[in-house]
């Protein structure tokens, strides 16, 4: 997925976000390349990256998989943060708070992520970090996954997800902020 | 969509805030110690938004004591740990700190990866320390366009110190001299001979030189080197027959050993990096700030000159002046002057 980059696309594709109307009343993004004739609609809102953390909470070593996603992420524009291994739900969540990232993705591979999550979700809210959206990855199983959801993780990445899913999926649901 | 709560229904239409009352509401809460409110300041500031203007407006007035302290230096060098260092021992004195940690941005995707805070967890919790990372956005120089004013607004925030470190650099990226009051350049040892120290370019923007990994073998060495080098050369008595007194004086900069991940020769770096603002040549720091205001107010005229020449009812003319330029029918400097001339009689 952090393969080649096509020769025509360099100096042309920056990811903006400009909002769209989907026809619902909603919003989608899509990828904007330069020297198109979008009108800006909503007046508050710049084009930026979308900025993620990418953190790994608990005690397990392995952040591989959150190297790769925080590299390919990079390379599909985004502005990512990493915090590094074995960091507590305080430190997660106020590197969210002092980046203002948009984005929080949580990787964590110990098997802690029931105890965990809702104490990052619920040390959010209290931070008021409520508008921030929540996501994780690693190895969870299937039947903790809508425990998850209810404690505000809005979407699990198991093994075998690739990044461009991942990026897809945070441009459609990361809230617009300036 | 899915958040922490506030859900957005289908349907819903936001009005958003007017940047006038969300600058008021965020600088007050920011200047109160809201670190929500200062930290979404700052993304206004990075991202020049409407609220960033009015925000600076009210804030600049509040800004000037803290003291901006920037740390530069080749990748690796360790300067995220050394700015770690920096913070434990103003931590240890009592003293607050924040930090702006530039990572550079991707020519191609315009992505980043901001890897700088992986050095500095260990202060959640603590008021006293505010980290924030920012992507250089394409900007060269070491520094993003608006780390000045991201400064600006830390200072405002009442923060003793600001560290503001640089992107990995090479020889010539000299931006955050002019944008601090001390600047700290580290040096990795055995990074190059003599020669090296004696080329123009980043030590010569040092007000403190830092030989770091100071445990490696040929850190002495390298330290001595720059001493002889920087110190010696740059003595007054090497200029007592310059005819020209006004004319720009190389610095002398401290040189200074550190190992940043043990902490050795830090509190002694916070001690001259004090000293440099206490008895620092108060000209030229008064020189140093009158060009910061200038570099300042000039990036803002420029911005402010292009979106008046980019207005819907000049933009046509402007392109159409600009399109000659690039197809070699009419020289800048004409197309410059014209330009202006439209400015001037107001129908720019």
């Amino acid at each position: 997925m952090c393969g080649t980059i096509p020769k025509s696309a360099v100096g042309d594709v920056v990811f903006r976000r400009r909002p769209h109307s989907n026809g619902f009343g909603g919003r989608s993004f899509s990828k904007k390349r330069s020297g198109g004739a979008h009108a800006r609609t909503i007046g508050a809102m710049t084009d930026r990256p979308i900025k993620v953390l990418i953190a790994k909470p608990g005690l397990d070593g392995h952040d591989r998989g959150a190297k790769v996603l925080a590299r390919g992420l990079r390379d599909e524009g985004f502005e990512v943060v990493y915090t590094g291994l074995r960091q507590t739900p305080e430190m997660v969540v106020t590197a969210a708070l002092q980046e203002d990232v948009d984005v929080v993705g949580l990787s964590i591979l110990s098997g802690a992520h029931l105890t965990l999550l809702p104490r990052i979700t619920a040390l959010m809210r209290e931070r008021g970090l409520d508008d921030v959206l929540v996501t994780a990855g690693g190895i969870i199983p299937d039947v903790d996954v809508e425990t998850l959801r209810k404690a505000g993780v809005a979407q699990v990445f198991g093994p075998g997800t690739t990044i461009a899913e991942v990026a897809e999926y945070l441009r459609a649901n990361a809230r617009p902020r300036d | 969509m899915r958040t922490l709560g506030r859900a957005t229904s289908v349907g819903e239409t936001e009005t958003p805030e007017p940047a006038d009352d969300r600058a008021a509401r965020l600088t007050t809460a920011a200047v109160d110690g809201d670190r929500r409110a200062l930290a979404q300041l700052l993304t206004a500031v990075e991202n020049r938004s409407p609220v960033a203007e009015a925000g600076l407006r009210r804030l600049y007035s509040l800004a000037g004591s803290a003291h901006l302290v920037g740390i530069t230096g080749p990748p690796g060098a360790g300067k995220s740990t050394l700015v770690a260092a920096l913070i434990a021992e103003l931590r240890r004195v009592g003293r607050s700190v924040a930090v702006i940690a530039v990572d550079p941005s991707s020519p191609i995707t315009g992505g980043a990866l901001l890897g700088d805070r992986v050095r500095m967890q260990a202060y959640a919790g603590d008021d006293g320390v505010f980290i924030r990372s920012m992507a250089a956005r394409g900007h060269a120089g070491g520094l993003a366009s608006s780390t000045g004013a991201a400064a600006a607004v830390l200072d405002a925030a009442g923060f003793d110190m600001v560290l503001v470190e640089t992107v990995g650099t090479g020889q010539s990226e000299v931006e955050v001299a002019a944008a601090a009051d001390t600047t700290v350049v580290l040096e990795a040892p055995e990074m190059g001979d003599e020669v090296q120290a004696i080329k123009a370019g980043l030590l010569e923007v040092a007000d403190i030189v830092v030989v770091n990994k100071g445990d490696k073998p040929g850190a002495q060495r390298t330290a001595s080197q720059l001493r002889a080098m920087l110190v010696a050369a740059a003595s007054p008595k090497s200029f007592h027959r310059d005819a020209n007194p006004a004319r720009p004086r190389p610095k002398r900069p401290d040189v200074l050993l550190t190992t940043a991940a043990t902490g050795a020769g830090v509190p002694e770096l916070l001690v001259a990096i004090d000293r440099h603002r206490a008895t620092g040549h108060v000209a030229i720091a008064e020189t140093a700030r009158l060009a910061r205001a200038e570099a300042q107010v000039w990036a803002i005229l420029g911005d402010r000159l292009r979106a008046r020449l980019h207005a819907p009812e000049t933009t046509a003319a402007t392109t159409a002046i600009l399109r000659d330029v690039a197809d070699h029918r009419l020289d800048p400097y004409t197309a410059a002057d014209a330009l202006f001339e439209s400015l001037l009689r107001g129908d720019g």
